[in-house]
């Protein structure tokens, strides 16, 4: 079975159609890259997977069931964690409490006033894990206002971690990140690739074609292929739509 | 006593704990019942700061809810029905269902629309309580005795005060567990980026729901007492622009720092009370000194505490304290 399956997806906005009839299917621990050119609707198909966006018509199944009606945070609760082309993390608090925050949405509920969240071990276990996972440990303690932006992203990216996911929806995770960053974070996505469900969303081609299982190619709201990295460098039509000679000559 | 902070906030609790002493050894009764004034509006703008400075919900109705303490008090009082503990179980029940009522509505909302519709609802009940002409319309009703509390005698001035003032400090303790409990972390999480907080699997409205309902139960609570201490409640009590001095007390005295409500509270009616006695037109000073004051310090007047503390008094407070110096 599949971990989730997206079928006939429909989104418009006005006269635009940001999403027409997708397609998706995705294996368990499979990392499964979308690609396409700027305005092609990759933001507003992870923001109808995550549940941000209502998809006009078709359905979202995930391990088997129907998921198309659940809320963002049911989504969250059922396995699905996703981190945000903005970096969308806590600045006033320490790197190490956002990453609690985000074990804590995932154990029990936080109708509790008195305790104080610091002293509750299982959470900054959960934490101290996902940060370390990320390279951050050295980093726990320090308010995020002061990382650097290479940071934000490891950040976002334990964070997800720390919500005991079944599928990653990272949009963009290496947006606005120089070289020696890039591939600390292409380190960090291959370590991470296989045990959850992956749907990674980039520009950086290299990063794609290193890591991804399977590519599709989103142009117009459409996935106009999808299939393994080698089939799609040698497809014309994505070629023409999308990969210059470049990219494919990488 | 490890910060400034922590110092500004003993002397000042500990500075309004001696009012009733002051007022004894200097023979003036009167300031018991301006004090008194000071700590129930303290409570007032401490409840509302919890998910205004907490939150990030700037509710523009608070003084809806001190209004239905004081009528809980005056419409039971008026009917014969002394006892405190069922003012209080009243007050509490009756503030329950209306807050979260009006909070299920108000916060499918945020920002200036927020505003607005809170403001919307405080103004509907403040013509629903003018309308009623059995408990007084536009005059009020008048309360012939406190509220019966058994063996705390509330009649007596000194210990009325000191009743209020345990409240308050009750309150600053529970405040302080819950800004750092699971619960508090969530509303802070939630000012900050609230669909990140979705997205990492919370569900923000059941907790936005609960903080504002909690808000507006201590604002009834404050409420109860306002009516105890006039012996009146009345339609004024809900105005708009009561809600609007709550929020100026929070600005004032620093927006989600736990103690600025109440330093902003005291420094808010003292400054009224001071001008009032000096000329009829203390408006035309009180605008321009609270500009002044929230200028000089964007933490309001417990930021420039906290900072007169770490210089040990002696030095000139710094301006402009950074955030997250002060909680």
């Amino acid at each position: 079975m599949s971990l989730l399956r997206v079928s006939g997806l429909y989104k418009r906005f006005g006269g635009l159609t940001a999403t027409d009839g997708v397609e998706l299917d995705i294996e368990p621990g499979e990392l499964h890259a979308v690609i396409g050119p700027n305005g092609a609707g990759k933001t507003t198909l992870i923001n109808q997977l995550s549940g941000e966006l209502a998809p006009d018509a078709g359905t979202i199944a995930f391990e088997g069931r129907d998921i198309t009606a659940l809320t963002v945070h049911q989504r969250a609760l059922a396995g699905f964690s996703r981190s945000y082309q903005i970096t969308s993390v806590f600045p006033e608090f320490t790197a190490l409490q956002n990453v609690m925050l985000a074990a804590q949405a995932h154990a029990g509920h936080s109708f509790r006033f008195w305790r104080p969240v610091a002293g509750e071990a299982a959470l900054i276990e959960t934490a101290r894990a996902a940060l370390e996972q990320v390279g951050l440990s050295h980093r726990t303690d320090v308010e995020v206002a002061a990382l650097a932006h290479g940071e934000h992203r490891q950040l976002e990216i334990a964070m997800t971690l720390a919500t005991a996911p079944k599928l990653l929806l990272l949009d963009e995770p290496m947006a606005g990140m120089g070289q020696h960053e890039s591939e600390a974070m292409i380190a960090l996505l291959a370590g991470l690739k296989g045990r959850y469900g992956i749907i990674l969303v980039e520009h950086d081609m290299d990063a794609v074609f290193a890591l991804a299982d399977r590519i599709s190619v989103l142009v117009y709201g459409r996935v106009i292929a999808c299939d393994v990295p080698a089939a799609i460098r040698g497809n014309a039509e994505v070629r023409e739509a999308y990969l210059g000679d470049e990219a494919v000559a990488a | 006593m490890r910060s400034p902070q922590l110092w500004a906030a003993a002397v000042l609790l500990g500075l309004l704990g001696l009012v009733p002493v002051y007022a004894a050894v200097f023979e003036q009764p009167f300031y018991i019942t301006l004090f008194a004034r000071i700590l129930i509006f303290a409570i007032a703008a401490l409840g509302l700061n919890l998910i205004l400075g907490y939150g990030a919900m700037v509710s523009f109705g608070h003084a809806l809810y001190i209004g239905i303490g004081a009528y809980a008090v005056g419409i039971l009082s008026f009917h014969g029905v002394t006892s405190g503990w069922a003012h209080l179980g009243a007050g509490l029940a009756v503030g329950a269902v209306a807050a979260t009522v009006v909070g299920w509505v108000c916060l499918r909302t945020s920002g200036i629309a927020f505003i607005m519709i809170t403001l919307a609802f405080a103004q509907m009940f403040y013509f629903l309580s003018v309308s009623l002409k059995q408990y007084g319309g536009d005059d009020g009703l008048t309360i012939a005795a406190r509220s019966d509390f058994g063996w705390v005698n509330l009649a007596n001035n000194t210990v009325f005060y000191y009743a209020i003032f345990a409240v308050l400090v009750a309150l600053l303790l529970l405040f302080r567990r819950i800004v750092d409990s699971r619960f508090g972390m969530v509303l802070r999480g939630c000012k900050s980026n609230e669909r990140r907080m979705a997205a990492l699997g919370f569900p923000t409205m059941r907790y936005k729901l609960a903080a504002y309902v909690i808000s507006a139960q201590v604002c009834v609570v404050a409420g109860m007492m306002l009516a105890n201490l006039t012996k009146f409640a009345s339609p004024s009590f809900m105005q708009w622009q009561a809600s609007g001095d709550l929020i100026v007390m929070i600005v004032l005295g620093g927006m989600g720092t736990l103690i600025g409500p109440v330093a902003g509270a005291t420094g808010l009616l003292l400054l009224e009370e001071v001008l009032a006695g000096w000329t009829q037109h203390w408006m035309v000073i009180l605008g321009p000194l609270i500009v002044v004051i929230v200028i000089v310090s964007n933490r309001g007047i417990f930021g420039v505490l906290a900072a007169l503390g770490r210089t040990g008094g002696a030095g000139r407070a710094r301006p402009g304290g950074t955030s997250g110096e002060a909680r």
